[in-house]
């Protein structure tokens, strides 16, 4: 399993990465694995809000429709428009092009409270044991 | 007539992927894979479409002509439409030849989890299409329809008596249609009380329909994790539950086939907060003659007609998902309910608390009749053996299977059984593979995928319609498939071979759907 070492993730498979006061935000190499071919997505628009551990978008993959929850509140400053046209993109490059949303943080505090990439591998192992 | 795209006849002689599997028993003859002799490929209607070619002959014209610009102007199209030009003969044998390819429970065993895929008795379509009921007009005056209204009585009495619930409406159209009158009743219980309340909680292994329901009736959904046995938990559910909460969601037996337990348990924790109890009543099959839901705490509950009691299942057309209330939701039952004065049937649409209508005009009649007559032939006593004979196949099955397929969860199965293909992960080949390959040996696919909660399940609901020689060709085929798992993935991973498309591509289907040319 791809899990790069700067980022931080949820328990519901999405990633953060921190630059400043703004978090990009995506989904993992597990879950796009899991979810299988993605055919959808569907995300809020730019300067909209997200609240930590609340729903923000859907991915639809040919098997399920899965929420994504926000790993940290705040605005919406960059949507990967990209996506809607090609999110095919999301299995290909999850931790690259694939990304979702930039958001500028409410409280960067909140990214504590998220797993690092050891304790993510962990995670995952235990779930899928 | 030159057919274009016909490659199916030599590719017949050509298959390298014939499955080896025979049957146990040689005089079942049943398997109807469609794969093997004279099968065509079939060009759109608009690709077989001949300039000038009509399928009707009109007469002279004997009156003066008419120019249609002279009465519409501009609003006269400027071209003919794009419609094929074919032939009588092109169009009746384009759908034919069409419908030679559907797949229905009138060909075999179709066992898809929480579909309820069941035989429907043919004596139900005679019924319905007998002239006192086809020619009925929805305007006719009541007294002309009696026999009809004590039907709709009738079966809501049944319903009332085989769910344990105080009153009934026929009227909803589908199983989710039940739902949202379901929920909106509990939204006016609430709403007369004062507060409509803003949340709605729903365990994980519920109905996919039931958050959808909810958020239409604008609740909040809160999901409650079910606990490792795939049980409702009761103390999750008193950790979620609060006065904001208007109604737990349950679907009982839950989507892996197993009876919730703790279904009292969790009801009286949900009531004594003033919220109120759904029962998904999708698999009432399993539960018929057995349990009755408003025993145990549940207050609105909607019947799936096509599950339950053997109504076709619409492919789109009508449906019927009648909804069952406790007596605090009585007042809010949708209009009209249907009365009954000494030997008179009458309509009733005055309720001032009812939700109104939603429905037109006595929902989908046809539907409930064909229901009315399952119950009326399988009686009290039938319905009792049409539970037990589900589960014992679903057991069956299911002991059959059990170690050859992971079990993710190893509880008591009522109606249908869910494995996982953990095991077969291993050779690289997944559910949909062994999907795809069922059809090799002529069984329609289980339901996959489903319920989320357990990764690559396989859900299989045989119903009570299957006999055991049915079920063991099933089996033996699932057996095999899991052995080639392991000796020849290959054959699993490009599976179908036989059938008359391949694997279809369905993530490009999905991603670049082309609707219009």
């Amino acid at each position: 399993m791809n899990a790069p070492d700067d980022l931080r993730y949820t328990k519901e498979h999405e990633w953060v990465k921190v630059e400043g006061n703004v978090a990009t935000i995506g989904i993992t190499d597990h879950a796009q694995s899991q979810l299988g071919d993605i055919v959808y997505v569907e995300f809020p628009g730019q300067g909209e809000t997200v609240t930590k551990s609340d729903s923000f978008g859907v991915v639809e993959s040919v098997k399920a429709v899965s929420d994504c929850y926000a790993p940290v509140s705040g605005k919406v400053v960059e949507v990967n428009d990209s996506l809607t046209d090609s999110p095919e993109t999301l299995n290909e490059d999850c931790y690259g092009e694939g990304w979702l949303l930039r958001v500028e943080m409410s409280d960067p505090a909140e990214i504590e409270d998220l797993m690092d990439q050891k304790q993510y591998i962990a995670f995952v192992a235990e779930e899928t044991a | 007539m030159e057919r274009r795209n016909s490659k199916s006849l030599s590719d017949t002689n050509q298959r390298t992927n014939e499955p080896t599997y025979q049957r146990t028993d040689s005089s079942y003859q049943r398997t109807a894979c469609g794969a093997t002799g004279l099968v065509l490929e079939e060009p759109t209607l608009f690709e077989q479409s001949v300039p000038g070619r009509r399928g009707i002959s009109l007469p002279a014209i004997d009156v003066p002509a008419f120019n249609p610009c002279e009465a519409f102007g501009d609003l006269v199209r400027d071209k003919a439409p794009e419609l094929p030009e074919l032939a009588e003969s092109d169009v009746a044998r384009h759908f034919t030849r069409l419908s030679t390819r559907n797949f229905s429970k009138d060909l075999g065993f179709y066992p898809l989890g929480s579909c309820t895929m069941k035989y429907n008795p043919k004596i139900a379509n005679k019924v319905a299409a007998m002239p006192g009921f086809a020619d009925t007009h929805p305007f006719q005056p009541l007294s002309s329809v009696q026999g009809n209204l004590r039907i709709c009585y009738e079966l809501e009495r049944w319903l009332c008596e085989i769910t344990g619930m105080n009153a009934a409406t026929l009227w909803p159209a589908a199983g989710s249609h039940g739902e949202l009158t379901g929920m909106l009743m509990i939204r006016a219980y609430h709403t007369a009380r004062g507060n409509p309340r803003s949340k709605v909680l729903i365990p994980d292994s519920a109905h996919g329909t039931n958050p959808a329901s909810a958020v239409t009736c604008h609740y909040d959904v809160v999901t409650v994790q079910s606990g490792p046995d795939g049980l409702l938990d009761p103390k999750a559910v008193a950790e979620a539950m609060d006065k904001e909460v208007a109604a737990i969601m349950i679907t009982n037996p839950n989507t892996l086939g197993v009876y919730e337990e703790n279904f009292k348990a969790v009801a009286d924790i949900v009531h004594a907060k003033g919220g109120l109890v759904y029962c998904d009543g999708a698999n009432l099959n399993a539960l018929m003659g057995f349990v009755k839901p408003g025993e145990i705490g549940a207050d609105a509950m909607h019947i799936n007609l096509h599950k339950t009691f053997g109504t076709p299942h619409g492919g789109g057309g009508p449906g019927a998902g009648p909804v069952a209330v406790s007596r605090a939701l009585e007042p809010y039952l949708p209009m009209p309910r249907i009365a009954k004065n000494g030997d008179n049937y009458t309509t009733i649409s005055d309720k001032p608390e009812s939700i109104g209508r939603i429905n037109t005009f006595f929902g989908n009649f046809g539907v409930l009749l064909r229901a009315y007559v399952y119950i009326r032939e399988l009686g009290a006593e039938g319905l009792v053996g049409v539970t037990k004979m589900a589960t014992l196949n679903a057991n069956y099955v299911k002991a059959r299977l059990k170690d050859a397929y992971d079990l993710p969860y190893s509880r008591p199965s009522l109606h249908e059984c869910v494995f996982s293909d953990k095991r077969q992960n291993a050779y690289g080949v997944k559910t949909l593979d062994i999907a795809k390959r069922l059809m090799d040996y002529g069984c329609h696919p289980p339901t996959i995928y489903f319920p989320l909660i357990v990764h690559g399940s396989i859900m299989i609901e045989p119903t009570e319609t299957e006999c055991k020689e049915l079920l063991d060709e099933f089996c033996d085929a699932m057996l095999t498939i899991a052995s080639e798992c392991e000796k020849t993935p290959e054959l699993v991973k490009n599976a179908p071979s036989r059938p008359f498309r391949r694997r279809l591509d369905e993530a490009k289907a999905a991603r670049d759907a082309v609707l219009k040319e």
